[in-house]
């Protein structure tokens, strides 16, 4: 793992971009960036990016960006990577779509599915804060089950898409399924994934304090607790190869317990209907202890 | 070599693309565009053409994957109809917005429900605001030759906005006829390779385009778009002139008129229609009826000062209309009668809806159509609009 003081110095999102106080898709996309470098295209749907970026006319992004439509990320990088490769460029270009869960999971999931089919050569990243926090956090695909949103007060009634597996199941070069609380996973996820050719398809936790509803300094704290109950599972497939990440890595091969889901739905206000309910709380066990059961038969076969 | 071939209309639209080499096309197949992208992949996987092809999953993508292309500074292209341009909304708006050079035919489609695939002008007519540039072809060598026109058109550092010609389901996408077609080396003195002058995505000098803009800045971008349109309207008659230099055809630049200058009722149509009026001019003046018609061959920019110049030819006005915008007017009768209105000019436009959904609209038609023109004309007061041959 890469040591702290050896990651590039560079830095690729401006200070005094707009993002809330405690936002782990900055923390994501600064390290992702670091590890792409100045050679670098970006497309970003709407999303939290589209505000945390910056306003005309200025950037907060030190890449070319192609901001657009909602449920484009994937076709608008099928055009540029097609425009790259009609340039002689697509080697010495990264290119990367850069999407939320909603722009993931629920709208934009044709145009991603398409362009993986199509094995465009590109990363596409979905930065999941489990909800549409760019329009005030309403429900999405990827809002665990159980947990608030503006449009589930009562509470999310189905649990959210295994997303990075159906994307893996594409049969693409790369798939990742990483957290923000872990900064150098992050930039050694980047890493080798640019060295792939084809649609590499990276997942990133990031912990959302507005839309969670915690304390902001607790952003770092609140991923690596979704970690460690087992909630958010580190993973990612190299060609034909699963095997777990990080911490997961360490569960799944018994070397670390799983802490107690209190531990993680406590804090958070999103989940304040759903602890009252014993019942519920078990489905949303239920929910964790089947993604990591196929996970491991993934991993083991 | 330049060579006269046999091509359907929608065939006319793919060697246009061969001919122009677009860098990257993005497309989804829909009737009656289908055999359009069916030809460019043939072009494209015999050799012929070379240019990225992305074989999309819808037709919103496709559009999406144009302006990421576009957004490189490259030559786009893409085809679409109906349903296909109607999920192409946004996008066509997106890529407007974006200063985009992209270059589009349309098949004009009706729109369901009920599946209907004949021809029916209200699915383009529905884009009118989607920053596009918009033509009506009413022969298959002005598809060719529009294509091309528009290239250069779009490309223009003044005008830098997407372009569509529109060109009728079945009537045209499917009827073959002989057109004269180029090799790209025989085009590129009218047509230059585009360079992007404005922004593109490089990352030796990194630029972002469409992050957030507020009400301080919004409505001069909106307004840099209609300078965009404004400039395309001073350069149309130029460009069509510079094609007829290098080729020796024209299409009749905004308006194609025929026997207008002595015509008492002037019958305006678009695409198909319009050239079909110029039969039935024909037949009048050999019955010594003083009938003209013009087609309208450029919808956006909208040609208002020459709907001006025209109406101080003839006593009346009809204009047919292949499309609705239910519970007012066609979309053409509403502006020419808007630029009228601008003119102060009070010569009577009649108002004629016809040929909706694929329904056949003859130059016999045109004829009755005409024989109304000539009634409002002596009466000096259009009818309310007439929908013609509707079955109750």
């Amino acid at each position: 793992m890469v040591a702290i003081k050896d990651l590039p110095r560079e830095e690729y999102i401006e200070l005094g971009h707009a993002a809330c106080a405690g936002c782990g898709a900055t923390i994501a996309i600064r390290h992702a960036l670091k590890a792409l470098g100045d050679n670098t295209i970006l497309t970003v749907p709407a999303c939290c990016m589209s505000v945390i970026q910056g306003l005309y006319p200025k950037n907060g992004l030190c890449v070319p960006v192609l901001n657009t439509a909602f449920m484009t990320a994937g076709a608008a990088a099928s055009g540029i990577a097609a425009g790259l490769k009609y340039m002689g460029k697509d080697k010495e270009i990264n290119l990367m779509a850069w999407a939320g869960d909603g722009g993931t999971y629920d709208i934009g999931i044709q145009a991603l599915s398409g362009a993986a089919e199509r094995q465009t050569n590109f990363i596409y990243t979905c930065y999941n804060n489990e909800a549409y926090g760019n329009t005030g956090m309403q429900r999405s695909g990827a809002t665990p089950y159980g947990s608030f949103s503006t449009t589930t007060p009562t509470g999310k009634m189905q649990h959210r898409k295994p997303f990075a597996r159906i994307m893996a199941e594409h049969g693409i070069p790369y798939t990742a399924s990483i957290s923000a609380a872990y900064p150098r996973l992050v930039y050694e996820t980047y890493s080798k994934a640019k060295e792939f050719v084809g649609t590499r398809y990276i997942e990133i936790h990031t912990m959302c304090p507005t839309g969670w509803r915690y304390l902001t300094w607790d952003t770092v704290e609140m991923g690596k607790l979704a970690v460690d109950t087992g909630v958010w599972i580190m993973w990612e497939k190299e060609g034909e190869e699963w095997r777990f990440l990080g911490r997961s890595k360490q569960i799944a091969e018994g070397k670390v317990k799983r802490k107690p889901l209190m531990d993680y739905l406590k804090p958070q206000g999103r989940f304040r209907t759903l602890i009252k309910n014993p019942a519920r709380v078990e489905e949303f066990e239920r929910g964790i202890e089947r993604e990591w059961k196929i996970l491991k038969q993934r991993v083991e076969c | 070599m330049s060579k006269i071939i046999s091509v359907t209309g929608n065939h006319s639209a793919s060697w246009a693309a061969r001919t122009a080499i677009p860098a990257v096309i993005a497309a989804y197949p829909i009737t009656p565009q289908t055999t359009i992208v069916e030809k460019i992949a043939e072009f494209v996987e015999n050799g012929e053409l070379k240019s990225e092809y992305v074989r999309v999953e819808s037709e919103h993508s496709a559009m999406a994957a144009c302006i990421g292309a576009s957004a490189l500074g490259l030559r786009t292209f893409t085809a679409t109809s109906s349903h296909g341009l109607a999920l192409m909304h946004e996008m066509l708006h997106w890529a407007g917005r974006s200063r985009l050079p992209i270059v589009m035919p349309v098949v004009n489609r009706s729109l369901g429900p009920p599946w209907n695939i004949w021809s029916d002008h209200t699915d383009t007519m529905s884009q009118r605001d989607t920053g596009w540039i918009q033509l009506y072809a009413s022969n298959n060598q002005e598809v060719y030759d529009t294509v091309l026109m528009l290239f250069r058109l779009c490309e223009d550092p003044k005008v830098l906005l997407p372009g569509m010609v529109a060109l009728d389901a079945y009537i045209l996408s499917h009827t073959f006829t002989s057109i004269e077609v180029y090799e790209h080396d025989e085009i590129t003195d009218f047509l230059p390779s585009y360079e992007a002058g404005h922004w593109k995505l490089d990352p030796k000098d990194p630029m972002a385009t469409g992050n957030i803009a507020g009400p301080e800045y919004y409505y001069e971008l909106s307004y840099a778009i209609h300078e965009g349109f404004e400039a395309a309207r001073k350069l149309i008659p130029k460009v069509e002139a510079d094609f007829k230099k290098h080729f020796g055809r024209d299409h009749g630049q905004f308006i194609n008129e025929y026997h207008c200058d002595d015509a008492e009722v002037i019958l305006i149509a678009l695409g198909t229609m319009g050239e079909e009026a110029q039969l039935a001019v024909d037949e009048l003046r050999n019955e010594g009826v003083a009938a003209g018609s013009a087609r309208l061959r450029v919808f956006r920019p909208f040609p208002a000062e020459q709907i001006q110049a025209l109406a101080k030819k003839a006593k009346a006005f009809v204009v047919i209309d292949r499309s609705l915008s239910y519970g007012h007017l066609g979309g053409a009768a509403t502006e020419i009668r808007s630029a009228l209105y601008r003119g102060g000019q009070t010569i009577p436009v009649q108002g004629v809806i016809a040929g909706l959904g694929g329904r056949d609209v003859r130059h016999t038609d045109i004829k009755k159509m005409f024989k109304i023109g000539f009634d409002v004309a002596d009466k000096g007061e259009a009818k309310p609009d007439i929908f013609y041959g509707l079955k109750r």
